[in-house]
């Protein structure tokens, strides 16, 4: 017997709005539909009537919580369009949010992932963690989870020495409590038989259906924007993190490696954080065609940007990880239990508000 | 101009993403943008060992592109999501969505087309 | 006496149901923080839940966009009567940035009867707290109202 059951947009596991029609014959998936527009704004338009100054905002705003990349990307690629040479001491505290901003984005994508398969002490442990990094972003931005602190040239902040003191006792306390829960999400035996072999998506198509970011490093693709070396990334030691075996467990594994590896590029950045200004002063108007790329938590992301020598951007694109990863995540879902749907869904680390924009 | 990047007329676009296809290029998306009151510009980015490649097709307003969904299943939420914003239509899509892919039942309009103002407004009371 | 129990226990322990309208995720992450053990609203007596029939006071984040006012009609109508509605954020007040894009319509309020505002972009979890606790003030009065008029 077949059933359509809606999913969302308004479900208890989910804390995003995001429709699923799920055709079920039993209790197993046939066919996922994903149905969109709960969130849409359309804020792409927003740069006819937002210079390009006033843009970094509201790019921030596409999604609150990789909000320091999204800006970050932006002014990267308009700096590349108006031939703009950042200082290096920028260039380093970018890397250092940005990484910080990972942390966060992951920590509270494994509270809400052991939260959907049930554990709900894990999760509050992982928020408990994220707690301190909220920290530092509120000490040393103003904000906690909208850090606006890119400028085209550079960056509005600095940081000061005893800050980075601060800033590194803390995470060594972040990387304590971390490790201390490495036991139960990975080797523990109930997260186990929930995530392992649930949600499988081969290597190959993973490539050919455009995966990004964990889901494609966690199906044996090792790529990483960071591998382009932008902002400080070129002075750092880094290696994309891979994992093999496709499932939900994987693409965990992939993320839960990641905030340690956050935290090593933190403190390597912050020793060799150099001494120079923190910003230029950018003259002109924009013109011209540039696409940039960066890794976010969630994975690639891409900026189309097009000016016309005004003050207004022509067309501002954004193309962002969750929209390369919804249709992963329609070809995974059939053959999936019902139970393990909002696993799945999960396991994408989906972000809808990146995905409408 | 953006680096790597290739003008492909129309005709030729299926055949020219099946080539990329197969030298093992990845897609990434298609971004859209309006030249002037009658040309669009389609741009089809796919990635490869961290290099990007674009095919660059013009559109005519009103005409209809090649669905690439059929070699590319990923493609089908950029080719919908085009389709809302900027009213261009794709043929033979594997799941078109109509145009309703984000706006509401109630809203019948481009939202992201700088010309056709006198459609707008005219829409626009009607939603209102 | 039984009614009196309820009318108590809506005071002391208010469930709330959150509702996610097309914000960018800063507040509904906020939000979220509230239940966490740094700031921990259950000490409170104040529980999340999914279902907006068991709810008293509904928090919305976010913009309203076309389709999206429909859900949230929905939601508010499905809450039983007395209800407080709780928007979070200044998208959720006015459609902050979002205001000038093509596809919102505004703030909560040009939908459903707002009784809490809480400002800031992403409001802090301090914020959304005491803008509960605001609410509950509100519904107290409500109570005293419904006691009057029988």
């Amino acid at each position: 017997m077949k059933n359509i059951i809606p999913f969302g947009p308004q479900h208890p596991v989910l804390p995003e709005p995001i429709h699923l029609s799920l055709t079920l014959e039993d209790e197993i998936v046939i066919e996922a539909v994903p149905a969109l527009g709960y969130v849409h704004r359309g804020l792409e338009k927003l740069a006819d009537i937002r210079d390009f100054n006033q843009m970094i905002q509201v790019c921030e705003r596409v999604c609150g919580i990789c909000s320091m990349i999204h800006a970050l990307c932006y002014c990267q690629g308009l700096e590349d369009m108006m031939k703009v040479e950042v200082p290096e001491r920028a260039k380093f505290l970018r890397t250092i949010w940005s990484e910080i901003h990972r942390m966060h984005s992951h920590l509270l994508w494994l509270g809400l992932y052991a939260d959907s398969f049930g554990l709900e002490s894990l999760f509050m442990q992982f928020w408990k963690i994220r707690e301190r990094i909220m920290d530092i972003n509120e000490v040393t931005t103003g904000s906690r989870v909208i850090v606006s602190v890119n400028i085209i040239g550079g960056v509005r902040r600095d940081i000061s020495a005893e800050q980075i003191r601060w800033i590194l006792g803390e995470l060594k306390i972040v990387e304590k409590e971390f490790i201390a829960l490495q036991e139960t999400m990975n080797n523990e035996y109930t997260v186990k038989k929930r995530t392992v072999g649930i949600g499988y998506l081969s290597k190959e198509l993973a490539h050919s259906l455009g995966a990004a970011g964990a889901v494609l490093r966690g199906s044996g693709i090792s790529q990483d924007m960071r591998q382009l070396k932008y902002a400080a990334l070129s002075h750092l030691d880094f290696e994309p993190i891979v994992e093999y075996g496709g499932d939900c467990y994987s693409r965990g594994l992939v993320r839960f490696r990641e905030v340690l590896q956050s935290i090593d590029l933190v403190r390597q950045a912050v020793d060799k954080l150099p001494d120079t200004e923190i910003s230029v002063k950018v003259k002109g108007n924009p013109e011209g065609e540039v696409i940039n790329r960066v890794e976010q938590p969630r994975g690639e992301c891409l900026y189309y940007l097009k000016g016309n020598g005004t003050k207004f951007l022509d067309r501002v694109r954004i193309r962002t990880p969750t929209f390369a990863n919804v249709p992963p995540l329609a070809h995974i879902l059939p053959g999936a239990d019902l139970a393990s749907v909002p696993v799945i869904v999960l396991s994408i680390d989906p972000c809808i508000s990146c995905t409408e924009r | 101009m953006i680096e790597n990047e290739e003008k492909v007329p129309k005709k030729e676009l299926v055949g020219k993403v099946q080539q990329l296809i197969s030298q093992g290029y990845r897609f990434v998306t298609i971004s859209c943008v309006e030249l002037d009151e009658k040309y669009f510009d389609l741009l089809y980015h796919f990635d490869k060992d961290l290099t990007l490649i674009t095919l660059r097709v013009v559109v005519e307003r009103g005409e209809t592109v090649p669905s690439i969904t059929v070699l590319l299943f990923g493609a089908f939420l950029i080719e919908n999501e085009t389709q809302d914003h900027f009213g261009i239509v794709f043929e033979d899509s594997v799941l078109d969505f109509g145009g309703k892919l984000y706006l509401g039942d109630d809203v019948r309009r481009t939202p992201f087309c700088k010309y056709g103002i006198k459609d707008v407004s005219k829409t626009k009371q009607e939603s209102e | 006496m039984f009614k009196k129990f309820i009318e108590k226990s809506q005071l002391k322990s208010p469930w709330i149901v959150h509702l996610d309208c097309g914000s960018c995720n800063g507040c509904d992450i906020e939000t979220l923080a509230c239940l966490t053990p740094m700031y921990d609203i259950e000490r409170f007596g104040i529980l999340n839940i999914g279902n907006p029939k068991h709810a008293d006071v509904l928090i919305v984040t976010g913009t309203v966009n076309h389709r999206n006012k429909h859900i949230l009609r929905n939601v508010y109508n499905q809450m039983p009567e007395p209800k407080m509605v709780v928007a979070v954020g200044a998208c959720g007040l006015t459609g902050g940035v979002f205001r000038d894009a093509p596809n919102v319509v505004g703030g909560v309020d040009k939908v459903i009867p707002v009784d809490v505002y809480v400002p800031g972009c992403p409001g802090k979890p301090e914020a959304i707290i005491d803008g509960v606790i605001e609410a509950l003030a509100k519904l107290a009065e409500l109570q005293k109202e419904g006691r009057k008029k029988k």
